[in-house]
């Protein structure tokens, strides 16, 4: 993990679905995800936010390689990913599920469930070696040597989702893909977690990829962010750019929708009307563009690109 | 310090029940599944020991005691507790005799039955569209005859012996454990911890086996323990129509076949395999519900 690159680079992403489609009835096509780069460096987070439907998951997907993308690319610590490649690469990547009651195999117990990573991709170790790694990682996420052999329904759901990081990280991942990690758990245990991994990323040099929807979860985590809306990046750059200078009107609205902490300051609220159109029918347009209140004949007709200063935003008449 | 730990820990095992003590806490609230299990467990032990238990050999014939009634009727004998058939043969070593056949049946057949349907409906699960559909309709054409009549042909072209019968009832009995491990595996296949596996590296196999299956197992279970009994039922009925064990096996439908023209002279040698017939599936059933209860969570009681 030295400063050779990112981790990971994606050019261009994008995933289609094609749906309906019957006997009589051409498939419609959804894309899920379209046109996203990034870059994440070892050590860094990047958080994608936007509300739901927006393509968030379907990128985790893409990036753990459970789906291959239907356009564009992307490489992991300079490699190339191509669907023949993906066995070796991936133990660089793992994930973490937003449900941690659903993401662990009730029928194993905990010690099961954090070797079997090994088990598939280290034939050679032994099993003396591999209850030793179990151990460890047990230590590092903060569960008790006692928990090895119980299994998961004796757990709560904080302890689950510490289960579940360690699973992740018994291969030693660069990337790690955090998939709404906290926002299935209660928001004293949120912060616990969110703790443990900020410690984990500080001492393994990991790089995450932060799904999120939830800002001020992403105002504490998160080195960069990446705004997506309808599938598509509207937004890509530093926290601190966004959060205090954000120049998409839909980062706006995000952001004014967050609640604050401080009573005193009052914030004037920006309320989207409308709903976010079908990916079937995506607009031809900026995507935003039927909810935005500065939206004008240009925005409709033409698709605004990512670009522009200090950081690039998918607008043609940006805030800042 | 260690000390108190150690007696948390024990404390903490002693207030969360093991798997198999919560499974059977659940079993004993179903009084009548507890019947049936007990029933089902005589049974068994009357199976495996039928030559100790049994008074005479099966098929020993006592000429000079031929349809002898049952003990409690005017010339029945503490000899032939039960009366003796139209060869003069003991009715009760046969029907004791008789159980051995039929759990062999049950048996068997469930194994099979379980064995290939649940991997044909693995594979379904986990196959390709066209493939998975290929399968499906295949199963829905052996469930569109009716289960009997299937078996009874396929006898028909095998030849009637009790081997081929199991066989002709396990291929009759498959089709349901297809479709219940391919719709298990269908909802199972979409959850998290499938996709962390896949994530893993878990190749396609690993899936199947060892992580998927395991968590399908519950209503597997159940519907093996009901079809237990309507293996031994259409194992029977194969027999009654002369399709399945053939004479001098004592097997009850047989016995009950051979048994066919005394129904109004001596009622014992058709009523006798009948209660056991009976008996037996009954408790099976019972216990099958039993377990049902128990193994899924969404009937549980809380």
């Amino acid at each position: 993990m030295s400063a050779a690159g990112p981790v990971i680079e994606a050019r261009d992403l994008g995933r289609d679905y094609e749906v309906g489609g019957g006997l009589f009835r051409d498939p419609g096509i959804v894309r899920a995800v379209a046109g996203t780069s990034f870059s994440v460096e070892a050590g860094k987070t990047l958080a994608v936010v936007g509300e739901s439907g927006c393509g968030k998951s379907t990128l985790a997907r893409l990036v753990t390689m459970i789906e291959e993308p239907t356009s564009g690319s992307f490489a992991i610590a300079g490699t190339e990913v191509t669907p023949d490649r993906w066995a070796e690469l991936r133990t660089d990547v793992q994930i973490v599920f937003q449900d941690p009651y659903g993401s662990l195999n009730l029928r194993q117990k905990v010690g099961q469930i954090l070797e079997e990573p090994l088990k598939i991709n280290r034939p050679r170790m032994t099993a003396k070696e591999r209850r030793a790694k179990g151990l460890e990682m047990m230590r590092l996420v903060n569960l008790r040597e006692e928990h090895y052999d119980r299994y998961p329904h004796m757990f709560s759901g904080g302890q689950r989702q510490r289960i579940a990081v360690g699973r992740a990280l018994m291969l030693e991942p660069k990337l790690l893909v955090l998939d709404e990690p906290v926002s299935a758990l209660d928001l004293s245990i949120q912060s616990q977690i969110l703790n443990l991994l900020n410690d984990l990323q500080e001492r393994l040099d990991l790089a995450y990829l932060f799904i999120s929807h939830d800002l001020s979860v992403v105002r504490h985590v998160a080195d960069d962010i990446l705004v997506m809306y309808l599938g598509r990046p509207v937004e890509f750059g530093p926290k601190d750019e966004i959060f205090d200078a954000p120049r998409h009107p839909y980062t706006k609205a995000l952001i004014s929708a967050t609640p604050s902490a401080d009573p005193a300051q009052r914030r004037e609220r920006i309320k989207l009307v409308g709903e976010l159109p079908s990916p079937l029918a995506a607009p031809p347009g900026c995507p935003f563009a039927p909810r935005c209140w500065k939206a004008r004949d240009r925005c409709r007709d033409e698709r605004p690109a990512m670009e522009g200063e200090p950081h690039p935003a998918a607008c043609f008449f940006p805030e800042a | 310090m260690a000390d108190a730990s150690a007696q948390t820990g024990k404390q903490m095992i002693g207030t969360r029940p093991s798997r198999l003590r919560d499974f059977w806490n659940s079993f004993r609230e179903n009084r009548g599944a507890v019947i049936g299990l007990y029933v089902f467990l005589a049974f068994l032990l009357v199976a495996v020991f039928a030559p100790l238990i049994a008074p005479y050999s099966p098929s020993a014939q006592f000429r000079d005691a031929i349809l002898q009634p049952p003990v409690w009727q005017d010339g029945g004998t503490w000899q032939f507790a039960l009366g003796t058939d139209a060869v003069g043969r003991d009715m009760l070593s046969r029907l004791i005799h008789g159980a051995r056949f039929s759990f062999f049946v049950g048996i068997v057949v469930v194994v099979v039955a379980v064995t290939g349907g649940v991997i044909i409906g693995l594979i379904a699960g986990f196959a390709p569209s066209w493939l998975d559909a290929l399968i499906m309709r295949l199963m829905d054409i052996i469930l569109a005859f009716p289960s009997l009549l299937l078996a009874l042909v396929l006898v028909a072209v095998l030849g009637p012996t009790l081997l081929n019968a199991m066989i002709a009832i396990a291929l009759v009995l498959q089709p349901h454990y297809v479709r219940l491990t391919r719709a298990s595996v269908m909802s199972e296949r979409s959850k998290d911890y499938v996709t962390a596996s896949r994530v893993a590296g878990a190749g396609r196999l690993r899936l199947m086996f060892i992580t998927v299956l395991p968590n399908c197992l519950a209503p597997i279970i159940v519907q093996a323990a009901l079809s237990f009994s309507t293996a031994i039922l259409d194992a029977a009925a194969l027999g009654f129509l002369g399709m399945g064990a053939q004479p001098p096996t004592p097997e009850w439908g047989t016995m009950l076949a051979d048994a066919r023209e005394f129904v109004l002279r001596a009622w014992w040698v058709v009523t006798f395999p009948g209660i056991a017939i009976l008996v037996t599936v009954l408790a099976i059933n019972l216990m099958g519900d039993g377990l049902r209860d128990a193994l899924d969570p969404k009937l549980k009681r809380s």
